[in-house]
């Protein structure tokens, strides 16, 4: 029994659907995704803007305050639906259980509380507790996140950090509760490139020591790569591809995940003329058009063969696409991209 | 934060000392004003003008006028009207004051909580028809005239009334606090809703719109992510964020109306307060007591936008190291 329980994932999110109503009809935000979770794992979601990765982790906690706005699948968390538990049980999953990190730390502090009353906020939510108490464990939290000074910070407000260290006051907030699962949601995006590496690594270090799962969401390959064990791409509301970040970085499988890598500048070698953009704009997502691949009016293998909508395949243990170009080409083919981009890219030089 | 109230304070006295010079030039030195022709009154000879300036000290030069008007309003504290020689100002300007005090911090503190309470419910259930009800309820408080309001009240619990439900309704006027709390809230009660009701509606609009424009908020969101209940997200977040706004006007609003501006109000129900003073002098161009009486609007004005600055402080930290 103990066994089975830990072969069972930490999250299991089963056929995920968010959808909007809106006045021109209903728009899929996210369009039946399944993943899942295991305990201690770090899982990489990556799209551009307007792939539901975001949509799709807030819809898990029931923190999309829109009316018109529909949820329907399975999130079994600890053996839990949490899509069908009310508001009141699930405030008990809510930083607790799950915690959050925003994108903009500029933004996610109440502007007239200090950092240890956030703290203390939500170690109160959750455990009774004295608020002195609440307070000391706030300074503790402030030191691990790295905040030098902590005894006084604690009393500053978020305008008086910087906002890197912002990012670690949101940090320490999340993992004052020691939750299970840390769900980081562009958590670099707003920050230099140089505070970027010291966030994600304070992020790799946590998890070693608190043992949380994350759920990292970003647009940037590069975070992924360094961070993740397990990479999802997301396209459109739908998972393109799946796979462990090793075979996903090495050969990806999915054309839309060759454009991403293609828009990374190598760090060696010789310097590119021009990068590999992917010509066209991101899927609108109110589209009528939605029984086939849906990057198929971006992709230059596109054919008759990409409706209807093919499904997820595994090809090699664990990694999985929604392509229907046969699997033995894909290297090949993924060559003849890049060449394609180049000769273009030389030809209007 | 007490060198942050000490450099408002100074900011304040500087504040009204240019309002005292800027009153009395404005009554005294624009040209094509004289006080003594006013005083003497029409048609009135070069010698009785003469006169009537030298009794008056207004042949002095006006550096001089402006420091004896202000030593006879501040230091001996006899300044005397222009009109009724003899009537001393300060005794008028101190028996009104209380009675504008009384109405306007009751119909304040109704004023505050009913808007409180309504744009906190009109956020809570925004999207639901309590919202919109709330909203018109206060667009009617806000269009609907004082003096009409106040009229309505009056023949209805004066006289329509005034055998059957509303027996227990004193007549007109102020009663003092000393004669017992029970009699003067009974005495102010009607004056204070019918100011109040003024009030509510913007401010509850106010207090609405900004807190639904919060409710967007990342914070918000993170709060909802931390775990805790959603009535403690709206108070203890958004409402906070959201009362800057609204200490902001609030300052505005009851510094004016201690000046005089209640003077509607004060008008209809028969309240000898500050208004009624400033608009009888007015009327006969009594010089010293519109002099007293503006300064004292403005020493309140500014006190009260002094203790808003102070109330600002501590609800928004990063004012306090401007």
């Amino acid at each position: 029994m103990s066994e089975s329980m830990a072969a069972q994932p930490l999250l299991d999110v089963r056929d995920l659907r968010v959808s909007f109503r809106t006045r021109s009809g209903t728009v899929d935000a996210v369009d039946g995704i399944s993943f899942t979770v295991g305990r201690g794992e770090v899982l990489g979601i990556v799209g551009e803007s307007g792939s539901g990765k975001s949509v799709s982790m807030l819809s898990v906690l029931g923190l999309i305050d829109n009316p018109n706005c529909v949820v329907e699948g399975e999130v079994i968390f600890q053996g839990e639906d949490l899509l069908k538990l009310d508001d009141k049980e699930l405030r008990r999953i809510r930083g607790k259980e799950i915690a959050m990190v925003f994108q903009d730390p500029m933004t996610a502090l109440t502007p007239v509380y200090t950092a240890g009353w956030h703290i203390s906020e939500q170690i109160r939510a959750h455990e009774k507790v004295s608020k002195k108490a609440a307070h000391a464990r706030a300074i503790q939290l402030l030191d691990a996140v790295g905040i030098p000074n902590s005894t006084d910070r604690v009393n500053s407000y978020p305008h008086e950090f910087s906002g890197g260290m912002r990012q670690r006051v949101v940090i320490a907030m999340a993992l004052s509760c020691n939750p299970s699962l840390l769900i980081a949601d562009e958590p670099t995006t707003a920050l230099d490139v140089t505070i970027q590496a010291q966030i994600l690594e304070l992020l790799r270090d946590l998890q070693s020591e608190f043992g949380s799962s994350i759920v990292l969401i970003t647009h940037d390959m590069g975070v992924v790569s360094q961070m993740s064990d397990r990479v999802l791409v997301m396209y459109g509301g739908r998972l393109a591809e799946a796979g462990p970040r090793r075979a996903l970085m090495r050969d990806p499988l999915h054309p839309y995940t060759w454009g991403l890598m293609g828009s990374i500048p190598p760090t060696d070698g010789t310097r590119v003329e021009r990068l590999a953009a992917i010509p066209g704009a991101p899927i609108n997502p109110s589209d009528p058009d939605r029984d086939r691949c849906l990057f198929s009016s971006r992709c230059g293998f596109a054919s008759d063969a990409c409706r209807p909508q093919p499904g997820l395949v595994e090809h090699v243990h664990g990694h999985l696409d929604a392509c229907v170009l046969p699997y033995d080409q894909r290297p090949a083919l993924r060559l003849e991209a890049l060449t394609t981009v180049m000769t273009e890219s030389g030809a209007s030089a | 934060m007490w060198r942050f109230a000490g450099k408002r304070a100074i900011a304040a006295l500087l504040v009204l000392f240019a309002i005292s010079v800027l009153v009395f030039l404005i009554f005294f030195a624009t040209p094509g004003v004289d006080p003594a022709a006013r005083i003497a009154g029409r048609n009135a000879s070069q010698e009785t003008l003469a006169q009537v300036r030298q009794s008056f000290g207004l042949d002095q030069p006006i550096w001089v006028q402006y420091g004896v008007m202000m030593r006879h309003l501040f230091i001996d504290r006899d300044l005397t009207s222009f009109v009724n020689r003899g009537a001393e100002v300060i005794p008028q300007v101190q028996q009104a004051i209380p009675v504008t005090l009384s109405l306007v911090i009751g119909a304040a503190v109704i004023w505050v909580i009913l808007a409180l309470v309504m744009g906190v419910l009109a956020t809570a259930y925004r999207g639901t028809a309590i919202d919109p009800i709330i909203v018109v309820l206060g667009v009617i408080g806000v269009s609907l005239p004082v003096y009409w309001l106040g009229e309505v009240v009056n023949l209805v619990t004066q006289s329509r009334l005034h055998d059957t439900i509303f027996a227990w309704v004193p007549s007109l006027g102020y009663v003092s606090l000393s004669e017992g709390f029970g009699p003067w809230a009974l005495h102010l009660l009607f004056p204070w809703l019918t100011l109040a009701v003024l009030y509510a509606g913007i401010y509850a609009r106010v207090l609405r719109s900004e807190m639904v424009g919060a409710m967007n908020e990342d914070y918000i969101r993170m709060a909802r992510a931390k775990g805790i209940g959603e009535w403690r997200v709206l108070l203890r977040h958004a409402l906070r964020t959201s009362l800057i706004v609204v200490v902001s006007l609030f300052g505005l609003d009851f510094g004016a109306l201690i000046g005089g501006a209640a003077l509607l109000t004060e008008v209809v129900f028969g309240l000898q307060g500050i208004g009624k003073l400033t608009y009888d002098s007015l009327q006969n161009f009594d010089l010293p007591v519109i002099l007293a009486c503006v300064l004292y609007a403005a020493f309140f004005v500014v006190l009260a936008n002094f203790i808003v600055d102070l109330l600002y402080a501590w609800l928004d930290p990063r004012v306090r190291h401007v």
